[in-house]
């Protein structure tokens, strides 16, 4: 909320600078988060009164004003507004000023005419947006004063950041209470008597909907001048407050909004028929409002109606139809409360948020409507004369809130603050802050104000007892506990040393949003329907990822076109899953390569990152998790990936993770300039890992063989290897595969796997035959189980 | 001295021989030019069937008394050559070493070569960094989902249907029931709901909001703190998350807690401290002020407990929640959230 200090100090007016003032609201819980100047500075601009208007001689559009500007001083100035009139009052910069917008004033000729000083709109001195013709001052001003004495421009806006509990700051009322309780300042309070009627008349008020609106007060002033305007005084309150001046009666029930925190609204009374009634919504009721927007409610929609139609939206906004205009003589007068849920569903349904409601739904006083009405019938009499009616009220005891007593305990305080309180410095701060204490030995029942609805519990006391006394002095201590060993499961390597690794191995880790593009989506799992969003924040980050893959394929694309030419990322995240009506989440590691195995440098040849350079990096990982040995690689299937370049990563029988080469076709789709190698692995797999079991190692001396075996291009190597494994049992120590040869002195459709095979014996030394006849049993098993042939 | 002189003369003889034997080898030494040709030397004048060698077998053919000085002689000229091979071996030697590491100077400037190293992002370097101070205070990490439901994001916490902060949270949907979860608190619902005080956790992790500017990004990270014991108090929270941010940003710092209001603590707080850019002296990301808000906190509201069946009339706690995104910026100087999330390399390898 933006308030002016100046009002603000109207009402209570601690011995503080700004400064001070705002440095303790803000350590109260009134954040003051902008301090704004009002105005400009607006030196060597005063009042002045327009004397006498004469036409220019040479241009039609432009007069000669002729204005005093006190001490019996006058000048005469050429100005084109055309409101510019005898007797007006209006502020005149005088030569030397320098308005907002950089101009300087200079004794000048205005074609022809001499001209000194000038008559200023309230755009060119930057108190408004835009203006039509010269500020017109109130009749109370004299000539010769600074303009910035007689607007008391000297003052500061001041915005106040408030949270949500606290609806009764929104005024300056609350505020001043507020301030009343830090400082212990008394307060000033402006005078507010009853109005006396002037007629009779009166409208009959029905509350259809009580427990939306408990409270109804409303009251007919007749016969306003239609020509009135807002004093200057008003205006600027409102202007300093962020509020345009619209029409004096609307001005006039906004000024009392602001400054008791009592929305108000006024109706032309020519267009009400019959009675009030305030009531819910019925099937396609139409409205058309203030801002322009015709709405068709549904039912459910708390209104101000008459007896033909719908009004206003109550606590939200008025109706056109029924709006006070320049036309307007009578109008009614409404002052009401509203249930805080009722205004607040609504005006979010209709995504409408207003001054009126905003407080509405943050809760206004309950015990307010008179007094607003009674003051803002005052400034309206004062404002644009008439007739006031008597005041009629109708309300609904039982459905109005109540201030319930709530019980405070001494020892409470002290145990969640950590701090001792005197009972007596208790009792102050609960007294200032206008709740009524009473002591029953070691507690207290309190019962707060009625504009206090936030305080329902004994630590909503506790709050302000901390507030009030400031948590600054409230102390800092390091609470002592009891030393326990917290849980550290071997088996889990964690996501900070698989993180780690791959940082360590040349991948850089990134963080993708987990909603992603649609179309990305569907390229990478077709068959999945994802968790589409209700309401995303834009149409290319509508679904849930299922995978990390489109978030790492879509920065690698964003690198690319920077130039990147090598980009290794990995990313640690959940995926989510749509099953039926639920959803799961799991979390994934997820890496991609694009462009060459190494970064360009001297002493490597450059060559593209193929399927197993990824594949180490995957290995690596799952042997850091202690699965590496128990994993398994086999061909597999995914619509991203190249078809013979693709893997299913397997441990204990189960799926957890796959890995490939991009599909040359999905890289033309996608715009990428090169392959990239993806993988992805469940994590909770890389949590379950073995803890080391050591075994005995052999003390003799080990024997290596190598053998090149022919088989089969679709032979897996791994068939060649386990079968190695199988039949070379225990004595096998070793086994490496270190070279796969395709070409030239080999059939056509057959390779060669060179085999480098390290035999060991635990309790001997293994001698000549022993290897031979392991060698033969091994090259006699692939022969008759994979067709295998030594290569010569 | 008819002997004496025989003798002498012979010595004589003997001794110019095995001067111009040793000259002879000298210049032979001086003229070999490597190893090879040292050894051809000491052969032929060391070796079995050596010049020296020979010499010292004629020796027989002298006179038994004539043996003893005449042997003295040849070996004394024996051990010096021995000397001057050994001496112009380990000359030569040197030298071929010398030539050899000439020959092998590297430029040590070239950059190495292989694998270079990756890097974390900043957000996770952040968290890590964050769980870390946590942990060694006694906390340990939980977590939860990132879809949650109504009750746990909201209901729990205090934060019925209506409330005027659930406008605030911009919430993402997917349903009426299910959404993103908008902060990290929820976790603290669910390990409360499974878990009897005493509690310290702190629960990290990414939250959503339907907002996208130049100062929010619709996902961010938040890390929930949340400890329960028999007497903690609002003192304790200050001393907790006064140690916790000196030690996060290396310096001592002046914290501001100002009350604040959340639907799930109470008191509340919002904590700032004292501007880490300016040191508190004013600047733009400070906006003057001074002060930075990092965190909010509170005491756990007596509500929440009664949720998940914890007796507040003998357990109090305190939770807090921070914004990493924030606490990197201010610790690296990102002057601009979206980097984050744009994932280009020449912001994230700046982390490395």
């Amino acid at each position: 909320m933006k308030i002016s200090e100046q009002w603000l100090r109207e009402w209570v007016s601690p011995r503080l600078d700004r400064k001070a003032l705002t440095e303790r609201m803000t350590m109260a819980g009134l954040e003051v988060s902008a301090i704004e100047p009002v105005a400009p500075n607006l030196d060597k601009v005063v009042v002045g009164r327009i004397e006498s208007v004469a036409p220019h001689p040479s241009a039609e559009k432009l007069r000669i004003c002729r204005v005093d500007i006190g001490k019996d001083r006058r000048l005469d100035i050429v100005c084109g507004a055309a409101n510019a009139a005898v007797n007006m009052l209006a502020p005149v910069a005088l030569e030397g000023a320098t308005l907002p917008d950089g101009i300087r004033i200079k004794r000048a000729e205005i074609r022809g005419v001499p001209s000194s000083g000038m008559l200023c709109s309230a755009r060119e001195l930057g108190l408004s947006e835009s203006a039509e013709g010269l500020l017109v001052l109130d009749m109370d001003a004299k000539p010769g004063t600074t303009l910035s004495e007689y607007l008391g421009l000297n003052d500061v806006s001041l915005e106040i950041d408030l949270t949500p509990n606290r609806g009764d700051c929104l005024s300056v009322a609350g505020l001043a209470r507020e301030l009343v309780a830090i400082t212990g300042t008394k307060m000033k309070f402006p005078i507010t008597k009853s109005v006396k009627p002037k007629h009779r008349q009166r409208i009959p008020v029905k509350l259809d909907a009580p427990r939306d609106c408990s409270r109804y007060v409303g009251r007919i002033v007749n016969g306003i001048n239609p020509r009135a305007v807002t004093p200057m005084w008003m205006r600027e309150k409102l202007r300093r407050s962020g509020v345009r001046s619209i029409h004096p009666v609307v001005d006039v029930t906004n000024y009392v909004m602001l400054e008791w925190g009592q929305p108000m609204h006024a109706f032309d009374l020519a267009k009400i028929n019959g009675t009030i009634h305030v009531r819910l919504s019925k099937k396609s009721e139409s409205l058309s409002l203030l801002d322009g927007n015709c709405l068709t409610l549904k039912p459910g929609y708390l209104l101000i109606a008459d007896d033909r139609r719908p009004l206003a939206l109550a606590g939200i906004m008025g109706g056109m139809d029924s709006a006070v205009g320049d036309a307007t003589e009578n109008v009614f007068l409404e002052s009401a409360w509203f249930r805080p849920v009722t205004i607040s569903s609504r005006s979010r349904d209709l995504g409408l948020q207003t001054e009126s409601s905003y407080r509405f739904e943050r809760g206004v006083d309950p015990n307010l409507q008179i007094l607003a009405m009674e003051r803002a019938t005052a400034l309206l009499l004062d404002v644009v004369g008439g007739r006031p009616g008597p005041l009629i009220e109708q309300f609904a005891k039982r459905h109005l809130p109540r201030n319930a007593p709530v019980t405070l305990r001494q020892n409470r305080i002290d145990r969640l603050l950590g701090i001792r309180f005197s009972p007596r410095e208790t009792e102050k701060i609960l007294s200032r802050l206008g709740m009524m204490v009473k002591k029953f030995s070691k507690r207290w029942t309190v019962t707060p104000p009625s504009y206090r609805f936030d305080i329902n519990c004994e630590v909503d006391l506790i709050e302000e007892i901390a507030r009030i006394h400031g948590y600054e002095n409230i102390p800092s201590r390091r609470p002592r506990l009891e030393m326990v060993a917290a849980p550290l499961p071997e088996s889990d390597v964690g996501e900070s040393r698989v993180r780690a690794a791959l940082i360590d191995r040349d991948y850089q880790e990134i963080v993708t949003y987990s909603f992603v593009d649609p179309k990305i989506q569907a390229l990478v799992d077709p068959e999945i329907t994802p968790a589409k969003l209700a309401n995303p924040i834009s149409a290319d980050m509508a679904v849930m990822r299922t995978s990390l893959w489109p978030g790492l394929l879509q920065t690698i694309l964003y690198n690319q076109n920077r130039q990147q030419p090598r980009v290794r990322l990995f990313e640690i995240g959940h995926v989510f899953r749509l099953s039926g009506e639920d959803f799961s989440e799991q979390a994934m590691l997820a890496g991609a390569a694009y462009g060459d195995v190494a970064p360009e440098q001297w002493g490597i040849s450059r060559r593209e990152t193929d399927f197993h350079d990824i594949k180490a990096d995957v290995e690596a990982i799952l042997t850091l998790a202690g699965v590496g040995l128990d994993a398994q690689f086999l061909p597999g299937q995914h619509p991203v990936l190249h078809p013979g370049q693709t893997a299913e990563i397997r441990f204990q029988g189960a799926r957890v993770g796959l890995m490939g080469v991009s599909h040359p076709e999905i890289q033309t789709r996608l715009g990428l300039d090169r392959p990239v190698v993806l993988f992805e692995i469940k994590l909770d797999a890389l949590r379950n890992g073995k803890i080391p079991n050591f075994h005995e190692f052999s003390r003799f001396p080990a024997i290596r063989r190598d053998l090149a075996i022919l088989v089969e291009d679709a032979i897996p190597a791994q068939a060649v290897l386990d079968c190695v494994r199988q039949v070379a049992g225990s004595l096998l120590v070793n086994l490496e595969l270190f070279d796969e040869y395709r070409g030239k002195g080999i059939d056509s459709g057959r390779k060669s796997l060179a085999l480098g095979l390290t035999l060991q014996d635990s309790s001997r030394t293994l001698n000549e035959e022993d290897v031979e006849r392991v060698m033969a049993e091994i090259i006699s098993a692939l022969h008759s189980r994979l067709g295998g042939q030594p290569r010569q | 001295m008819q002997a004496d002189w025989i003798v002498t003369d012979s010595k004589r003889t003997m001794e110019e021989q095995l001067k111009s034997l040793m000259q002879e080898a000298e210049t032979a030494l001086a003229a070999a030019l490597d190893v090879v040709a040292v050894e051809d030397i000491r052969v032929r004048y060391l070796g079995k069937k050596g010049v020296l060698t020979e010499q010292l077998k004629n020796l027989g053919n002298l006179s038994p008394e004539e043996r003893p000085r005449a042997g003295a002689v040849v070996n004394q000229a024996k051990e010096a050559l021995q000397d001057k091979l050994r001496a112009r071996k380990q000359q030569l030697e040197a030298s071929a070493r010398d030539l050899q590491l000439t020959r092998e100077i590297v430029d040590v400037t070239l950059p190495g070569r292989g694998m270079r190293l990756g890097g974390p992002h900043p957000i996770t370097r952040t968290l890590e960094r964050l769980e870390t101070l946590f942990t060694r205070m006694g906390f340990t990490v939980a977590e939860g989902p990132e879809i949650e439901d109504d009750y746990h994001n909201f209901e729990a916490l205090n934060i019925p249907p209506d409330h005027p902060s659930r406008a605030m949270h911009d919430t993402f949907y997917f349903n009426a029931h299910r959404l993103l979860r908008t902060h990290t608190s929820p976790v603290q619902i669910r390990h409360m709901n499974t878990h009897k005080p005493p509690l310290r956790i702190i629960a990290p992790g990414r939250v959503y909001r339907c907002d996208s500017d130049v100062t929010h990004t619709p996902m961010f990270h938040q890390i929930e703190g949340l400890m329960v014991d028999e007497d903690v108090c609002f003192a304790d929270l200050k001393g907790v998350l006064g140690d916790f941010l000196s030690r996060f940003f290396e310096k001592p710092l002046k914290l501001r807690f100002r009350p604040s209001y959340f639907p799930f603590t109470e008191p509340s707080a919002e904590v700032d401290i004292s501007c880490v850019i300016c040191s508190a002296r004013g600047c733009r990301v400070c906006k003057n002020t001074g002060w930075l808000e990092v965190l909010g906190c509170g005491m756990v509201h007596p509500e929440v407990f009664r949720h998940v069946d914890i007796n507040s009339e003998r357990w109090t706690g305190f939770a807090f929640g921070l914004g990493v995104e924030r606490l990197a910026m201010l610790r690296y100087g990102v002057n601009d959230l979206r980097l984050f999330y744009e994932n280009d390399l020449r912001f994230l390898q700046q982390f490395k």
